[in-house]
């Protein structure tokens, strides 16, 4: 088991299991098949990512060093929020990007009711990302601590 | 974050909730990324990159019918990106029944949206919206609260105006509160080059090449670009607009680039020169081999990878004027030489509607017509984003569109040959 701290993006706490992109994740191509076609697991269709790709990632805790790609990116993280197929937290290794930032506090801000809710927490370090494999098990608190075991 | 009197009154609620969350998401947005300060939005236009009525974004039409119930409209006008559908561009009967009754089954709702919060005029719909003849084209230094990643490129390194790489949504809230955050490219410092790339190639370096291969490399750094004036010259002509829109979208697109600059060629290189480059900036030296490398590392998703074309997109971003004119001078000369009529290819140019309505003026309109290629002012990038549209192997000379869809990627020169002389040399 090893513990890290980042900060706290948007708070809340969640356990979940670990899915994680080593690469940057292209939030576009990974959500629009989900959103549009009703995959309420929110499974991953870019096929640029294989550590994604084939992946259901609503409900896990997705690991990642920042998202990539179209500006349409923060929109979509709103639109999975309010559509309850977002993940169960989202952990950055690098300081959030501009695009993920905005989803994120657009999310927060403007969306109602606990099943919008995704804690997200930046600044993990790369040695996060070098730890964490996916099935393991995460726990978030609400201060930036992200325990994984 | 320092907030005037007036900016922290409206966050306190003086102009009612709606308007407290709109410049609430500002402030948050800023904060995540150490603004210290909001600043004045001073371009005359906006620029949204949501165009499209997907019924997938829901949430977003409610919460613009918020925006608009409770009057929280921008003062300013925008363009936003292309339009998802176009009957003149080649689709089959279920294509056109998914596109029209199910994936874009909210494009009359949204658009209806659209003129309400303040869309410039029913035509604004492209990626290119810095094209003269369309007329969002910030002066340099204004502040704009623009998305659309190559267009945010294009308006930082080639026009000199200030912009983050915003999100959706987040584009239309910094313009209703008439503020932006002050952080990253709006700063002196954030518009400081952590890269020099020095072009050492013995040709021309394809636009769409180089650009990804920069983009892949620095991410979203500033690269400062040493050597490309030998092949651009030092004026920003139409040609020069041209080649520095495709390599600007390959940038932002394979990588995250949102400003770069081209010595001796671009407006704050020019005048500043290698002051723009920070100390310990890394380097990158580009030659014929490294974009041969880079070439060859971009993987074919096709389901069968010898598949005939079945379709060709060019002007992804939207192509200039300039490019149609050009393009089809190079389209009638290859056909020609290679004893053909028509393109051997369904072949889609896309531009602005207004470039489009300008290009029809001219005599090329007929002879490109004459040659078969179609125009149409679409998102290439809607029409291919679709289980059905995947499976097509459609080509393409923008690496934007590879990036983003299955579509594969050949040079220019490349692309001409297939498309008619069919892959023949």
């Amino acid at each position: 088991m090893k513990t890290f701290k980042g900060r706290v993006v948007a708070p809340g706490k969640v356990t979940a299991e670990a899915l994680v992109s080593h690469g940057g994740l292209n939030t576009l191509a990974s959500f629009q098949k989900a959103l549009q076609f009703g995959d309420k697991k929110a499974t991953c269709g870019d096929q640029n990512n294989p550590d994604l790709y084939g992946h259901e990632m609503a409900g896990k805790a997705l690991c990642l060093p920042q998202t990539i790609g179209s500006t349409t990116g923060g929109m979509v993280i709103y639109c999975a929020c309010s559509m309850g197929r977002q993940p169960a937290c989202m952990l950055f290794s690098n300081p959030i990007d501009s695009l993920a930032g905005a989803g994120v506090i657009l999310a927060d801000i403007w969306l109602e009711g606990e099943h919008t809710k995704m804690p997200v927490i930046d600044s993990l370090g790369e040695e996060f990302l070098d730890y964490v494999k996916t099935g393991m098990t995460i726990t978030v608190s609400e201060d930036g601590t992200v325990e994984v075991k | 974050m320092f907030l005037t009197d007036e900016q922290q009154a409206i966050l306190n609620g003086a102009k009612g909730e709606t308007m407290a969350k709109v410049i609430e998401s500002v402030v948050r947005y800023g904060e995540l990324f150490g603004a210290e300060k909001l600043v004045p939005v001073t371009s005359k236009y906006n620029h949204l990159v949501t165009s499209f009525g997907l019924k997938m974004i829901t949430p977003v039409y409610d919460l613009m019918d918020r925006l608009i119930k409770d009057g929280a409209i921008s003062k300013q006008k925008f363009s936003l990106d292309p339009r998802p559908l176009d009957k003149n561009v080649p689709a089959n009967f279920i294509q056109n029944l998914i596109f029209n009754k199910f994936m874009y089954a909210k494009q009359d709702f949204y658009e209806n949206q659209l003129e309400q919060l303040g869309m410039m005029d029913k035509d604004a719909f492209t990626c290119a919206c810095y094209m003269d003849e369309v007329g969002n084209k910030p002066e340099k230094g204004e502040v704009l609260s623009w998305a659309e990643s190559s267009a945010v490129v294009y308006a930082n390194s080639v026009l000199g105006a200030r912009c983050n790489r915003n999100s959706g949504i987040i584009d239309i809230m910094g313009s209703i509160a008439g503020y932006v955050p002050y952080f990253g490219l709006l700063t002196d410092e954030g518009r400081k080059a952590t890269w020099i790339i020095e072009i050492k190639t013995t040709k021309k370096p394809e636009a769409q090449l180089l650009g990804s291969a920069i983009g892949m490399k620095v991410m979203e750094a500033v690269p400062y670009v040493k050597g490309l004036d030998k092949w651009l010259g030092n004026d920003l002509n139409d040609a020069a607009c041209t080649y520095l829109k495709d390599f600007g979208a390959a940038t932002a697109s394979n990588g995250a680039v949102g400003l770069y600059h081209i010595d001796g060629l671009t407006p704050e290189a020019k005048e500043m020169g290698e002051k723009l480059i920070c100390d310990g900036a890394k380097t990158y030296v580009i030659d014929d081999a490294e974009l041969e490398r880079v070439y060859k590392s971009y993987p074919v998703i096709w389901k069968n990878p010898d598949a005939k074309p079945k379709l060709c997109f060019m002007g992804c971003p939207h192509m200039s004027l300039e490019q149609l004119k050009t393009w089809t001078d190079k389209v009638e000369t290859a056909l020609k030489e290679a004893g053909n009529k028509k393109v051997l290819i369904p072949t889609v140019f896309t531009a602005a509607p207004a470039v489009l309505r300008e290009f029809e003026k001219t005599p090329y309109a007929a002879r490109l017509k004459e040659t078969g290629v179609i125009t149409s002012y679409i998102c290439p990038l809607m029409y291919m984003n679709n289980p059905l549209s995947g499976k097509m192997p459609v080509i393409t000379s923008s690496n934007k569109l590879r990036t983003y869809t299955t579509a594969r990627y050949y040079t220019d020169d490349e692309i001409l040959m297939q498309i008619t002389k069919g892959g023949k040399a």
